[in-house]
């Protein structure tokens, strides 16, 4: 009986399910099919319907230099703050989640911290405080290529420690103790058994703290020299000058950055596994 | 391959004495059960082997040589844990090869012996599956092989067969005990499953409350159980609560006078007796014990009958039945002869072992 009501009601409920996907999937990619229709517009002034096509933005995208330096700062620093916070991030996670010691808790907020502050206002406090540091030492550290690293890698922490934690809250840990048994020591049961259990968890810390730091804007604002901008800032300051559809090229070429690191990634860990 | 001795061993979590001064000797080549209610420190005792729980006080040796505070890499102890625990990130192969690889064994030699452990649990066809790829009784044998690939001193299971279902259970417990039997391995096992246990064991350990109740072969556990809990726990009993009156008299709390054959002080005692020890019918009547009681309740267990009868307002006994085709299925109510010879009861002095195992 059961069973010959049930195609009726798992259609009607299936209709429901795939059409809310396909609104939220539409809702999602809109705002991008927009932005790649308008990077091959041929007018200088984005209107409707557009008069022709062209590709001469892509081009004129690498004739302007302040896109080129502002993407390899870009990479250069989110290559490094990830590396730093898979660095910092990886024995927090080990702390948080393995040890007794008190004040884990706090420890656990305390590092998640830079994710709830506003940018504006993690920029405007390290700002304050690389200007009170520069004075105090001397160190030409604002504006600095080391003072951005170090902000960044500020960002990236949150990430790594909480999607670590998150993996390794999950690893059983007799399988460590089978490999103490089987005659590894600790640290050989960390690199051969714990590390590689954690990839999942080390791959998607890598993905999202990289991509935190590298669309970083508000935070990096403040941080930023002369002559030195990361690419968000080169295209928040290109649009005060110009609206054509050069900014539409570079985000196109940002979105398919980030598209191929996914499937890149996908390919060696399963995205379905890792968030 | 090597003897093992606990002598007093000990851990307490504060004033919990999880396991409380237990000594006790496997010889070479032994295979010792540890069997217990969960909580009763079977599982602790075998960590404290292994070396993963660091005891309160006392020792342990391995073949004679004290090991109490080697770390667990130390100790060539090959475990099984419940779950397995196998390497999800390495082959079948690779995670026999593991601690060979910890022990540097040469590469050829290693080959060699990942293969002899797979082939000695019939999986040498499936070297290089992942774990996830395979069923729960093939994890489980690669988790044996992986164990035994290493040679080790002692062959430590942990409640190894309680994944498995039934009818696996049954198959895996007897290849263990042959392999066992065959490498000559001294072997400790931990389980709650007190038919595991009589499968395979040379000698049990019942543990309640983390104390080591009796030590013994099946036999003696069986039909001498040291304390009332043994009683309840290996193989079933009816208990009767009452007090010894005098010379091989026992009188329960509602007033059936038994006879007893066993000698304890006068007081307060309990009576157990074996289901299967009881005889209904015409026959009970060749008994140094028969009366009368009503039918309770009966339940058909296939090759057997289990009937419950009501002897007084406190009293039950259950009589099992071998279900062969002469017997006729007593009716629910129906009035029952009932029997048993006076050296099949079991006395206890009440005082003792009350707090554990419920009867039944």
């Amino acid at each position: 009986m059961a069973y010959s009501r049930m195609p009726r009601e798992g259609l009607i409920g299936r209709i429901l399910l795939n059409g809310a996907a396909a609104l939220a999937m539409v809702y999602i990619l809109l705002p991008l099919f927009f932005v790649f229709w308008l990077s091959v517009f041929n007018q200088e002034i984005p209107s409707f319907p557009p008069d022709g096509y062209s590709l001469r933005w892509f081009s004129a995208l690498a004739e302007y230099r302040e896109f080129a330096s502002g993407f390899i700062l870009s990479l250069q620093v989110g290559v490094i703050a990830t590396f730093v916070g898979l660095v910092l991030g990886l024995p927090a996670a080990l702390v948080i989640v393995r040890s007794q010691i008190n004040g884990r808790g706090f420890f656990n907020s305390l590092l998640l911290a830079p994710m709830v502050v506003p940018g504006v206002v993690l920029g405007t406090a390290l700002y304050v405080f690389q200007i009170e540091a520069e004075i105090a030492t001397d160190l030409p550290l604002m504006g600095s290529f080391l003072g951005l690293v170090i902000a960044h890698s500020l960002i990236v922490v949150p990430w790594t420690v909480r999607l670590i934690c998150a993996n390794l809250v999950g690893i059983d840990r007799t399988i460590e103790e089978a490999a103490y048994n089987l005659g590894a020591g600790p640290i050989t049961t960390f690199f051969k058994i714990t590390l590689p259990m954690i990839r999942p968890g080390l791959v998607a810390a890598t993905l999202f703290g990289f991509v935190a730091s590298f669309g970083n804007l508000e935070m990096s604002l403040f941080l930023v020299g002369p002559g030195r901008t990361t690419l968000p800032i080169a295209i928040l300051q290109y649009l005060e000058w110009k609206i054509d559809p050069t900014v539409a090229a570079a985000s196109v070429l940002q979105i398919a950055l980030i598209a191929l690191a996914l499937l890149i990634t996908d390919h060696y860990v399963k995205l379905s596994r890792v968030v | 391959m090597a003897s093992l001795d606990l002598q007093s061993l000990t851990k307490s979590y504060g004033d919990n004495r999880v396991v409380a001064d237990v000594s006790l000797h496997v010889a070479q080549g032994e295979f010792l059960v540890l069997l217990g209610p969960s909580g009763c420190g079977k599982t602790t005792t075998l960590r404290m082997i292994a070396g993963f729980v660091e005891p309160s006080s006392g020792n342990i040796l391995i073949g004679g040589k004290d090991i109490t505070t080697l770390p667990p890499w130390r100790r060539n102890c090959g475990m099984v844990f419940q779950n397995y625990a196998l390497f999800p990130h390495l082959t079948v192969a690779e995670n026999v090869a593991f601690g060979l690889q910890m022990r540097k064994v040469e590469s050829i030699e290693q080959r060699k012996r990942v293969k002899d452990a797979l082939t000695m649990v019939r999986l040498e066809h499936l070297a290089g599956r992942y774990p996830r790829e395979m069923s729960g009784g093939q994890q489980q044998r690669v988790a044996l092989a992986r164990a035994l690939a290493i040679e080790p001193d002692i062959l430590l299971l942990d409640e190894p067969l309680s994944n498995l279902d039934a009818k696996l259970r049954e198959e895996v417990r007897v290849e263990i005990r042959e392999l066992q039997r065959k490498l000559g391995l001294t072997t400790i096992l931990v389980t709650h499953d007190q038919e595991e246990a009589l499968t395979v064991a040379d000698r049990l350990v019942v543990m309640n409350g983390g104390h080591v109740c009796q030590i013994g072969d099946k036999r003696d556990l069986y039909e001498r159980p040291a304390d009332r809990f043994v009683a309840s726990f290996i193989g079933r009993s009816s208990f009767i609560e009452g007090h010894i009156k005098g010379q091989g008299l026992f009188e329960s709390t509602d007033g059936l006078q038994l006879k007893v054959s066993r000698e304890i002080n006068l007081g307060p005692a309990t009576l157990a007796i074996r289901p299967e020890r009881c005889r209904l019918g015409t026959s009970a009547q060749t008994c140094d014990n028969h009366l009368t009681g009503q039918v309770e309740f009966v339940s058909y267990l296939g090759s057997a009958l289990d009937i419950h009868v009501r002897l007084g307002t406190q009293t039950k006994v259950i009589v099992q039945l071998s279900n062969q085709e002469s017997v006729k299925e007593p009716q629910l109510g129906e009035t029952v002869q009932i029997g048993w010879a006076s050296t099949a009861g079991l006395l206890y002095p009440s005082d003792q072992g009350r707090e554990s195992y419920g009867g039944l």
